[in-house]
């Protein structure tokens, strides 16, 4: 039972990956990046069964940062900055679709052509982590705005997570309390810098923040 | 309990963040960086390690790092006190609180003995460096600090995966899957290989990014060239030295389970690509922060390929460290007062620095002359030793590049400065007022004096450090 259930937070996962390439509104990418927050928690208890202090800590840190705080911390920096309510993608949203769910496939091939230590965990949640990666990048490089490319990390970001529950003993809570932090504070510092970005350029499109390219050689 | 070194300079930041004096601030600075200093030299003089437990030690390698951070920072919160001081119209306290902060996350990176917390140390390094670049707070420094965090943030999110993805290999060799360098190197014939060849890449691309190897560097002409010169300095010297410390342990860990030959392959072909495209971006290169943003990439590829040619080269390469650090921090801190001085740091508006600024201006030229491997300054004796390294591995491909490669950034490096430095002051230097004074030069100076130091004759002491050092990192390769 508990296997099914890990199977469905995988695959609930996945789906929630290419909803976020898909979709056309950044708040319903900033919903999904929550959602996957909700996600990881669950799945570090379906995880690692028994309920103790350091699995509920852990999980209940997951579903409020990444599930709460963060996604917060976005749709303030959303309402502050005055950004039209579309994506702007540089490929399309078909082809970045399609390419997170080829994504998708080639990561469960590698899941199936690596080495595993055991056979519960780790068949779902290797190719889940390294799916997730592979579309938290494509979302990284294929964004144009701002908080896209921040959207993109954070997705990045839950992938390791999935890939770091396979090392739950070996990473004591310290570690991962500080990739937690980390994440926290990297997400802040992007907001105000965000912020400043909206101040000073009145939009928040990185193809406008291009001043400082080489200048061509002169004499 | 942490060490002395990380409780210190962490501490002291928040101190000097809740300091309602503006004029205080530096001070305080520069008093906890030398209490810093203090702390590690008796730290490093005293024979037993210190630390907590397993995650937190100071063993050889890690007192060099720890040496080199902490006369690098003494030297550029020195020169932050005058700086600061030409500089009053800006706040101050986030600039003073993230320097002590990234004084003391880096000093968590050279006791890391766990490879989790080396890699929050590199993490905490990237995020409290980047308001620093922000200090000038024009849309040039936003847009080069937004570069910094993203692509800096995308590299160190993949060097935590290959983190785990070593942690996993160690897992599947049988065990624990221990992150402790102690464990994983005892272990290290266990480790399944295709794990660990996967997870050596993403740390190798990871890590490299924070040091700006090719094809990550492109943040750094931007940030460096829009961060005040002092903040250039301790990106340059200190940052990039604990991205390549962590580097050389994850080669040693890479080389004790059998794949040296891959993580060379790769260390060597990255660093001489990195030297090649850092040499052409530097020629007919304008802007004098840029160039050294450039000369920054190019030694780091100097480093790469030391770290790829085997446990000979360790020696040289933590060599190249020291002198690339210290060598860094002069030019820096000398380009800084060179752009107050004129107001601007392209060849455009600065010409003639050597007269309007007769100390930093001959400090510059030296330094110039230093980094580009010039006798008798350290960095000609570190990049002799990694040259006869490599010909004494019958690498003569390898060796050929790296000398041909070192000639154009020479002279690509050598044309800017002299088109900036020779000749009569252009018209932007007589509006401004900055004159050199004690706390702006004198840094810069004993930097320039122990990287001369380094290249006439090796103290006995630090020789032995190197020594003991390399023979840490270098065993089992």
């Amino acid at each position: 039972m508990s296997s099914s259930l890990l199977s469905s937070l995988v695959a609930a996962l996945m789906l929630v990956n290419l909803v976020a390439l898909g979709t056309s509104r950044i708040r319903t990418v900033v919903r999904a990046v929550a959602i996957q927050g909700v996600l990881l928690g669950l799945l570090v208890v379906a995880a690692h069964g028994g309920l103790s202090y350091r699995v509920l800590a852990l999980a209940g840190a997951s579903v409020v940062l990444k599930g709460g705080v963060i996604p917060a911390i976005l749709f303030r920096a959303l309402r502050q900055v005055a950004v039209k309510r579309e994506v702007e993608p540089s490929i399309g949203l078909l082809p970045s679709l399609l390419l997170g769910a080829f994504a998708t496939a080639l990561a469960v091939a590698a899941g199936n052509q690596l080495p595993l230590a055991e056979t519960r965990l780790a068949p779902l949640l290797v190719p889940a982590s390294l799916a997730t990666v592979t579309i938290g990048f494509i979302l990284l490089t294929t964004r144009r705005k701002a908080i896209s490319q921040v959207l993109g990390y954070l997705v990045l970001e839950n992938g390791i997570f999935v890939f770091g529950l396979l090392l739950v003993e070996a990473t004591p809570f310290l570690v991962e309390a500080g990739v937690l932090l980390d994440l926290f504070v990297g997400i802040f510092v992007l907001s105000i810098i965000i912020h400043h970005i909206n101040r000073e350029f009145a939009s928040l499109d990185t193809r406008r923040l291009s001043l400082l390219k080489e200048e061509p050689l002169e004499q | 309990m942490p060490p002395l070194p990380i409780l210190l300079p962490l501490a002291m930041a928040v101190v000097v963040f809740l300091t309602p004096s503006k004029r205080w601030r530096p001070r305080l600075v520069a008093a906890a960086a030398a209490a810093h200093l203090a702390a590690t030299l008796a730290t490093v003089g005293a024979p037993a390690p210190a630390g907590v437990g397993g995650w937190l030690r100071l063993d050889a390698p890690g007192r060099l790092l720890l040496l080199v951070v902490s006369v690098l920072f003494a030297s550029c919160a020195v020169y932050s006190m005058g700086y600061l001081r030409y500089r009053v119209e800006r706040a101050n306290r986030r600039f003073c609180a993230c320097m002590l902060a990234a004084l003391g996350t880096m000093s968590v990176v050279s006791y890391a003995q766990h490879l989790g917390l080396l890699w929050v140390g590199i993490e905490a390094t990237t995020l409290v460096t980047a308001p620093l670049i922000y200090f000038n707070r024009t849309a040039r420094s936003i847009e080069a600090t937004w570069k910094y965090l993203v692509i800096s943030s995308v590299g160190i999110a993949l060097a935590l995966l290959g983190s785990f993805f070593v942690g996993y290999a160690a897992l599947l060799g049988g065990g624990e899957a221990s992150l402790l360098f102690t464990d994983l190197l005892a272990g290290a014939d266990g480790l399944s290989r295709p794990w660990l060849r996967a997870g050596f890449t993403l740390l190798l691309v990871g890590y490299g990014t924070k040091m700006g190897l090719v094809p990550m560097h492109t943040w750094k002409p931007d940030a460096y060239g829009e961060a005040p010169g002092v903040v250039g300095a301790v990106l340059s010297g200190g940052l990039t030295s604990c991205a390549f410390f962590a580097l050389l342990r994850l080669t040693q860990i890479a080389a004790a389970a059998g794949e040296g030959a891959f993580a060379n392959g790769l260390l060597v072909a990255i660093g001489l690509a990195s030297m090649a495209i850092a040499g052409a971006l530097m020629l007919g290169q304008r802007d004098l922060k840029r160039m050294l943003a450039y000369s920054s990439v190019e030694h780091m590829g100097i480093l790469a390929i030391a770290g790829g040619l085997g446990a000979s080269a360790t020696f040289p390469a933590l060599l190249h460290l020291v002198n690339n650090a210290f060598g860094k921090g002069v030019l820096f801190l000398c380009v800084g007062n060179v752009h107050r001085a004129f107001g601007g740091k392209t060849t455009g508006e600065v010409r003639g620095a050597m007269r309007r600024l007769p100390f930093s201006g001959t400090l510059f030229l030296l330094g110039i002359f230093a980094i580009t491997g010039s006798p008798p300054f350290g960095p000609f004796v570190s990049e002799l030793l990694i040259l006869s390294s490599a010909f004494a591995a019958g690498r003569w491909l390898v060796g050929g590049l790296f000398l041909v490669f070192l000639f154009v950034a020479f002279a690509g490096m050598g044309a800017t400065s002299l088109a900036a430095l020779q000749g009569r002051p252009s018209p932007g230097a007589r509006n401004s007022t900055y004159r050199d004074s004690f706390t702006t030069f004198a840094p810069a100076l004993v930097l320039l004096a122990l990287v001369l130091v380094f290249g006439l004759h090796l103290p006995g002491p630090l020789r032995a450090l190197l020594e003991a050092a390399a023979s840490a990192l270098g065993a089992g390769r």
